[in-house]
């Protein structure tokens, strides 16, 4: 399995991770898919909607809102994915997968990464620690849900 | 009476690779309830273990969310397209709160 991003598509994804620390960012990755191999021609930054937590709430609860904010958590408004999704195929793009960002901490999924997870979608990883971007990792799920694989990430 | 239900992209490969199929429905959940007796993998992407449809998973009639509407009960028609739209959530390990 790999992931190719065009290196301005990556820039973009660690000046964002920068940007929103330290809260996690997050983003959906757009381009196209030829069987295991995906190419990310744009990437669209999107608003964590748990610096909403009112809204956030209604549509995915934390199990303890005093510990969980936009600093651990990023859920993407799925109006605001609707919106990006039709936008995309319109002009002939897929929705490859999501990017988001760990604050100070390493560009691994968590459990919680896991349970919410998608099958085929590119997990993009972005490890930001002080404010500095760090690594980009990317990760699938398996198709029994148990674990994420690591995914080969290149620049085309 | 046959309503349009779009496949999101990472479900298609448990709804024979299409990206739409139409199932016979009145309700969201009858439409629901169809496709996954029709595609049995689909059902644990879209409901947990009781039968209830999954905290991160968001169904849309047309353009608006059954959870403001009638949930599993609202009403569908022929003219009406099922959207299924993941929610996109994650973050970071917390030690000591579950997941």
């Amino acid at each position: 399995m790999a992931i190719n991003f065009k290196p301005d598509e990556l820039k973009s994804i660690r000046a964002h991770g920068a940007r929103d620390y330290p809260s996690e960012c997050c983003g959906i990755l757009l381009g196209h898919a030829d069987g295991e191999c995906k190419e990310v021609f744009e990437v669209v930054p999107l608003r964590n909607l748990r610096h909403d937590p009112t809204r956030a709430q209604e549509l995915l609860p934390v199990h303890d809102p005093s510990r969980e904010s936009e600093k651990n958590r990023f859920l993407i408004d799925p109006e605001d994915q609707l919106r990006v999704e039709k936008d995309s195929r319109q002009r002939g793009l897929d929705v490859l997968g999501y990017y988001h960002s760990h604050p100070d901490h390493p560009a691994r999924p968590s459990n919680y990464d896991r349970e919410h997870a998608w099958p085929w979608y590119s997990y993009v990883i972005l490890s930001v620690e002080q404010g500095e971007p760090k690594d980009v990792t990317s990760w699938v799920l398996s198709l029994d849900r148990l674990r994420f694989e690591a995914e080969d990430l290149k620049l085309l | 009476m046959a309503v349009k239900v779009v496949i999101p992209t990472p479900l298609r490969q448990f709804a024979g690779k299409k990206d739409s199929v139409d199932i016979d429905a009145r309700t969201v959940g009858e439409a629901l309830a169809g496709l996954t007796l029709q595609f049995g993998d689909l059902r644990k992407h879209l409901f947990n273990e009781e039968g209830k449809l999954r905290s991160f998973v968001n169904v849309y009639v047309n353009d608006e969310d059954i959870r403001f509407l009638q949930k599993d009960q609202t009403p569908v028609k022929e003219s009406d397209v099922i959207s299924i739209v993941p929610s996109i959530a994650g973050g970071l390990m917390i030690c000591c709160i579950c997941s």
